[in-house]
């Protein structure tokens, strides 16, 4: 208790020291926040991607770019039949249903796409829809009939008959003063109508059946992050990348310094063949390239973030940081207060972890710190190579995935930063943290 | 049983082997080589020479620090050179250890409480409530006051006040005996007497056993019952601690005597008998007797060739010199 105060008193002094605190906490926070919200497998089945996001724009940008561009972009708008005033006709055990889903666009930007959602019950014939496409100058556009059996799903904007007929894109013919299909679309503003006339069979067996209608004007932006190539929300990735990010540093940065440290301590301890031993296998292991290997683990094993975990730490166990524990160890061995411990009987091993390595843990701490971000920037690393967890959504795999879509080449350069923002503030608070410890625990730094 | 001795110290050997590459023996350091004493309940004895005679190593043989090259160790009829294992770790319960700088003999991240307790959790004192009475006890005991240095760590302590710590450790596990390595030639002259007072008090009290290791012979007189004169890894003479100084028999405690400082003005200009020269080398020690290339009594072809035994020319005054033959 007084032993945390005296550490974090000093720190006070380094505004620096408290801005990298704030960062990290916010992180925490983020992280906290995530795993209440998004449950680990929801974010799994949520990030596998699919059905979840049917209703979400292909590579939208961020609403607040559209406010930082001052460029009026819509957003995306769901008409739903449920709220349209449906009419229903009943004879001969056939239904005929007339809905009308009608919405106001007033952007200056088209959609990015039409969709049509439709349900319909299940019988031995088809129910049949014929839509039609109504502009508020009055113009009616037929857009063809389809049979609709169960969940289906109509793709005005892929439908290739009808971009030949506007000569545009449909989901900018369709919303577009009529002219010269060769000039520049612009938007015609006012009400617009899709009338849907659908004709349900067999209704005596069901006499609750109807048609539900969606119709999804897909908008340019979506959400705080923006949307993929495969409509998922960036934001679940960088949300959930916050936990991983920090569990991964975290339990890298403890494993390699604490196995790191207990090894270090009994080598020195012990001495003899242990030390010479303990010294030869961290020779051999700081030639060895890390990254290369953990490619090829990836490559021929398993890409599981907890697998690469495992493989960063064991490689990390031998590492240099056993020769600067080592040097830090030896005068410690000497000191008249392990005499003292060994003639009042205390056993090896607390000599090492109750009498050594708390003498040098405080110097420790400030390396600590700043090798959490360097775990964590290898695992974004790992990620982008290709490596990255199949499963988990990770900082890492939206840079991955932002590469292989070409993000930046396509202009989808929020894809990019927002990833990279996170990992910088990662490493900047650490780091800005860690140096502000480092000034604490090393005095001679101090006023540098 | 009270007049058993507490501890034999038979032909004592501790050599630390010199190996070149690792593995090739190519001699050994005879710190401690040959020495013979008994220390009876209750008493205070002195081991005293200059650096580099042996003490040291002397004192962390019998507290099972080193490893005896050879001879016996029996405390409390119990040879303890081959003990290991529970029985090492109850032997260390007996012997406390009190060292020379108070300062260093504490890990300076934990407060007096914590430091104080690390021997009875060793020893399997679980009892939170039953430690921390021990706990006050003891530091009652070395005049300490429980609440203001129970929370405190070692460098908010004074120097004095740090040794008093490392006396109650040392006290904490109820030893019978308590080796002091020069308890008191790191702190400063006002508290030296002070401590030394004290721990003659509590051997007193407690009636046990204290074997100071120092190399200051003005205070002795006053803390110890009995004296012995370590050169070169052996004892070269012993006896109570006022017949040694008013009947020095050993040309090299008489040098030692001679060489305390004397505060009296009108001898600044006397000339001293100091021995030339400086100890022996410990890997090849001289024959004969180890004093002789510095005495200036040595008899040429006796000193020289053969080792002297332990001579009593007075009652209970044991000298290893041939001119007491």
């Amino acid at each position: 208790m007084s032993a945390g105060r005296e550490i974090l008193a000093p720190l006070r002094r380094y505004p620096s020291a408290l801005a990298g605190l704030a960062l990290i906490l916010a992180l925490v926070v983020i992280a906290l926040y995530t795993l209440v919200a998004i449950p680990y497998p929801k974010a799994l089945e949520l990030w596998r991607g699919g059905e979840a996001w049917q209703m979400s724009p292909v590579n939208a940008r961020p609403v607040w770019t559209a406010w930082l561009a001052g460029e009026d972009l819509p957003g995306t708008r769901v008409v739903r039949s449920s709220d349209a005033p449906s009419e229903q006709q009943d004879f001969d055990g056939v239904r005929r249903l007339r809905i009308p889903l009608e919405f106001d666009y007033r952007h200056t930007a088209f959609p990015s796409e039409l969709n049509l959602f439709l349900s319909a019950p299940q019988g031995a014939r088809d129910a049949f829809v014929r839509l039609t496409w109504e502009t508020p100058d009055g113009r009616y556009i037929p857009l063809g009939g389809h049979q609709v059996s169960g969940e289906e799903r109509i793709s005005l904007s892929q439908d290739w008959s009808l971009e030949q007929r506007l000569g545009r894109v449909p989901h900018v013919g369709l919303l577009a003063e009529p002219g010269d299909p060769s000039a520049p679309a612009v938007v015609q503003p006012g009400r617009y109508r899709l009338l849907l006339d659908a004709i349900l069979f067999d209704v005596d067996a069901n006499p609750g059946a109807t048609l539900a209608a969606d119709l999804v004007v897909y908008g340019r932006v979506a959400g705080l992050a923006g949307t993929d190539h495969r409509r998922r929300d960036l934001m679940v990735a960088l949300l959930w990348g916050t936990p991983v990010a920090l569990a991964f540093g975290l339990l890298a940065a403890v494993g390699t310094t604490l196995t790191t440290l207990v090894i270090a301590a009994a080598g020195v301890w012990f001495g003899g063949w242990l030390d010479a031993l303990i010294q030869r296998l961290t020779e051999v292991n700081m030639i060895l390239p890390l990254l290369p290997i953990l490619v090829m683990v990836g490559t021929l094993y398993s890409t599981s973030i907890w697998v690469m975990l495992g493989v960063v730490i064991a490689l990390g166990i031998f590492s240099a940081g056993i020769k600067m524990y080592r040097a830090m160890l030896l005068p410690i061995r000497e000191a008249p207060y392990i005499e003292a411990a060994r003639a009042y009987g205390a056993s090896d091993a607390r000599i090492i972890l109750r009498y050594m390595i708390p003498r040098i843990l405080p110097v420790l701490i400030p390396t600590f710190v700043t090798l959490i971000p360097s775990f964590v920037f290898l695992e974004a690393s790992l990620a982008l190579l290709g490596l990255g967890d199949p499963l988990l959504p990770t900082w890492g795999k939206i840079l991955n995935d932002a590469q292989a879509q070409s993000a930046l080449y396509n202009g989808y350069y929020y894809w990019v930063l927002e990833p990279a923002a996170l990992l910088m503030l990662t490493g900047l608070g650490f780091a800005m943290l860690g140096f502000a410890l480092d000034r604490v625990f090393n005095p001679r730094l101090r006023n540098l | 049983m009270s007049d058993a001795p507490l501890l034999e110290v038979r032909d004592l050997r501790t050599w630390f082997e010199l190996r070149q590459w690792g593995f090739l023996r190519v001699g050994s350091v005879r710190a401690v080589d040959g020495v013979s004493f008994e220390l009876a309940r209750g008493e205070a004895v002195a081991f005293v020479g200059e650096s580099g005679c042996g003490k040291s190593s002397l004192a962390r043989t019998l507290l099972g620090l080193h490893r005896p090259s050879g001879g016996e160790v029996v405390f409390e009829g119990q040879d303890v050179a081959g003990l290991a294992g529970a029985a090492l770790k109850r032997y260390r319960a007996r012997v406390g250890y009190v060292q020379q700088d108070p300062y260093g003999a504490l890990p300076p991240f934990m407060n007096v409480r914590r430091l104080l307790a690390e021997p009875l959790i060793v020893h399997g004192v679980m009892d939170r409530a039953e430690r921390e009475r021990r706990i006050r006890a003891v530091l009652e005991e070395v005049r300490l006051a429980p609440e203001e240095v129970l929370h405190k760590f070692p460098h908010m302590l004074s120097g004095g006040q740090q040794q008093r710590v490392v006396i109650a450790r040392a006290l904490i596990l109820a030893p019978h005996l308590i080796i002091a390595d020069e308890p008191v030639s790191m702190l400063d002259a006002s508290v030296r007497v002070e401590i030394l007072s004290l721990l003659r008090q509590i051997q007193r009290e407690r009636e046990l056993t204290l074997a100071f290791i120092t190399h200051d012979l003005a205070t002795v007189r006053h803390f110890a019952e009995r004296l012995f004169v370590m050169y070169a890894g052996r004892i070269v003479e012993q006896a109570p601690v006022d017949e040694l100084l008013d009947h020095p028999l050993h040309p090299y405690t008489q040098a030692l005597l001679a060489a305390i400082a004397d505060p009296d003005a009108d001898n600044a200009s006397r000339q001293r008998e100091i021995p030339p020269g400086e100890p022996p080398s410990l890997v090849k020690p001289p024959a004969g007797c180890r004093f002789h290339p510095r005495c200036p009594h040595a008899i040429a072809g006796h000193c020289d060739r053969d080792e002297p035994p332990m001579l009593a020319p007075r009652p209970g005054h044991g000298v290893a010199c041939w001119l007491h033959e």
